[in-house]
């Protein structure tokens, strides 16, 4: 056996930590026709490493308990912890800006076309890493146990009454108790603290590892093999990072922008105020990254059940994007049809976000149903398109 | 020969498969049973409360399985609904709002209860007059023990509610 000594070498002989290494960055490598909106997925990751590291920092002074919750929050972090509010600050625009990246991942994902085949199995992570991240934000909310912590568990848990047959006692199991109380508040801080954090962990492992085995797409929907990648692309380590560093470097003065001078957005004022079990406050309205969904589930006024099934719909329908649009064409910039629909789908989310805020009145309340349409009009678009794109294609290549 | 080693061995690999999933049934039973509501939670099961403590027209909000029950003394005045009036002049229901869970708020002025969530009406017999609320609001379970109500218990005075309703 070579005698090179060196304590990679003593260590590679036992983990191989050269290959993984090989695999996962100096050799992966990335199309050269990609522009900034591939480097959110690691900023996700970015934003994820901010909130466990002020998760960790919150944890060792807040308290899960329904008597004391809400004052470890206030006034022990924020007021006699020293710099304890600059971690809570830092933890609550993390998990509202985590969205904001998130949102913009999809989107990439759906313009440039990267759920279509081989990209499935990465599709489908992805969604799943967006509902744990959705649940850990849910049950992080209840956490300070504030009026609007308190009332938005309170009417999410309630949604799950209307399921047949089990709902009521479902309800009740949810809770541990016929309200939202203490058993409600302690086993959310389990779950938002360790169970979903470990969980999104692994499935991102399992995401990322999609990513390698399929390799990234690119802006013109091209497919690659990995030979012409090395020859044409840039190897993830260290030529993409470097370039990622300075997208992180400027995410992070907006970021910290945020957390020093702007942090009210991811704080709702009803909130200081402690839960109260008997006075709902005026009016309850989820975190902003939830209010389309939200205007969905309230946009079909007239009818309580479709709304709810409308609800659940426009939350889990993206995942069948592979299935719903069989285009032979990848990316949206060589696709004409689907181009204007995505545009009008984003206007429409973004429509659909700023109506979730108003009161759901006269003219508002239509405008919320029409808006609903749109969103899955957009989804009921894409066979379509689909069948028209193969039809010229086929012509083409005939 | 050979048939009867993998016959063997696929009776091995049932037994253990059924044996192990009898360990994992065990676990998520026990796992779900830990989340049930807490025995002192179960035994706050009833709440007594003396009607006659209302005035007429005034409304009185008590704490039933720590959800709120509104106790409304009617008046002449007041909407009138003989399927859903107890003890002849009280509207008792339970102050949850029939669409999301909301605590709608007594508006004194109108008669009415105002849900802020998403401005469902009910009028003074908890019926659902506007909004997205699908029903009226509950009659919670009750016994009547002269001017006391017990809620919780189904007396025949709510048995009788419930069969005309
Ligand atoms: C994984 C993504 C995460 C998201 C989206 C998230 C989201 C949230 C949200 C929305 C809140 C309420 C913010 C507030 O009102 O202050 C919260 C609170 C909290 N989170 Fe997280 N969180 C995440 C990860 C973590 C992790 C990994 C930990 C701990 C290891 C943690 C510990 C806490 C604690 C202790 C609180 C309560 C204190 C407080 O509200 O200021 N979080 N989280
Ligand atoms: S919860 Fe009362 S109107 Fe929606």
């Amino acid at each position: 056996m070579e005698k090179k000594g060196g304590f990679i070498e003593w260590l590679d002989r036992r983990l191989a930590i050269t290959a993984v290494w090989r695999i996962m960055m100096s050799e992966y490598y990335l199309p050269k026709n990609i522009n900034f909106l591939w480097s959110f997925g690691v900023l996700t990751m970015l934003v994820f490493a901010i909130l466990v590291v002020s998760g960790i920092f919150l944890l060792m002074y807040y308290k899960p308990d329904a008597k004391l919750a809400f004052d470890s929050v206030n006034k022990t972090i924020m007021m006699d912890v020293a710099f304890g509010w600059v971690f809570r600050h830092t933890h609550a625009v993390a998990a509202s800006i985590m969205f904001l990246v998130l949102y913009i991942h999809i989107a990439r994902g759906m313009y440039y076309g990267s759920y279509k085949a081989p990209r499935e199995v990465v599709w489908i992570t992805g969604f799943l890493l967006f509902v744990l991240m959705s649940a850990t934000a849910f049950t992080g909310y209840l956490l300070p146990w504030g009026q609007m912590s308190y009332w938005a568990a309170q009417t999410i848990t309630t949604l799950f009454e209307k399921i047949p047959f089990i709902g009521p006692d479902l309800v009740i199991w949810i809770r541990g108790n016929y309200i939202v109380a203490d058993a409600t508040l302690t086993r959310f801080f389990a779950l938002h603290v360790v169970f979903l954090p470990l969980l999104l962990i692994v499935v991102t492992a399992i995401h990322l590892y999609a990513v390698r085995i399929v390799g990234s797409n690119n802006e013109d929907g091209i497919p690659m093999t990995k030979e012409e990648k090395k020859v044409k692309g840039i190897p993830f380590w260290p030529v993409f990072m470097a370039k990622e560093y300075f997208v992180m470097s400027v995410f992070l003065l907006f970021f910290f922008y945020l957390v020093f001078f702007n942090y009210d957005f991811a704080m709702d004022p009803i909130n200081f105020q402690p839960a109260n079990i008997l006075q709902t406050p005026p009016h309850i309205y989820p975190e902003w990254y939830f209010l389309a969904y939200y205007e969905v589930l309230r946009g079909f006024f007239f009818s309580q059940n479709l709304g709810l099934i409308a609800f659940v719909a426009s939350m889990f329908i993206i995942l069948f994007m592979p299935w719903l649009d069989k285009s032979p064409i990848v990316s949206g910039k060589h696709r004409p049809l689907y181009k204007i629909a995505f545009w009008v789908f984003i206007l429409d989310f973004l429509f659909l976000t700023i109506l979730g805020k108003l009161p759901p009145t006269g003219l508002f309340a239509w405008l919320g149903f029409v808006g609903s349409i749109v969103f899955f009009l957009f989804f009921a678009a894409l066979p379509i398109i689909s069948k028209i794109e193969k039809s010229q294609v086929e012509r083409a290549g005939r | 020969m050979a048939d009867d080693k993998m016959s063997r061995r696929d009776f091995l690999l049932y037994a253990m498969g059924g044996w192990a999933a009898v360990g994992v049934a065990g676990v998520l039973y026990a796992m779900y049973k830990t989340w049930e509501p807490l025995p002192d939670v179960k035994a706050q099961a009833t709440t007594k409360f003396d009607l006659s403590k209302v005035k007429p027209g005034q409304l009185k909000v008590i704490s039933w399985r720590g959800k709120p029950v509104f106790i409304l003394h009617k008046t002449p005045d007041m909407k009138k609904c003989d399927n859903r009036t107890i003890a002849g002049e009280y509207t008792v229901v339970l102050g949850i709002c029939t669409h999301l869970g909301c605590i709608p708020n007594w508006e004194a002025d109108k008669k009415i209860w105002h849900c802020p969530c998403h401005g469902g009406e009910y009028n003074a017999c908890g019926v659902n007059i506007f909004g997205p609320p699908p029903r009226p609001l509950e009659i919670p379970p009750f016994k009547l023990e002269g001017k006391t109500i017990v809620i919780g218990e189904e007396g025949p005075e709510y048995k009788k509610l419930m069969g005309q309703a």
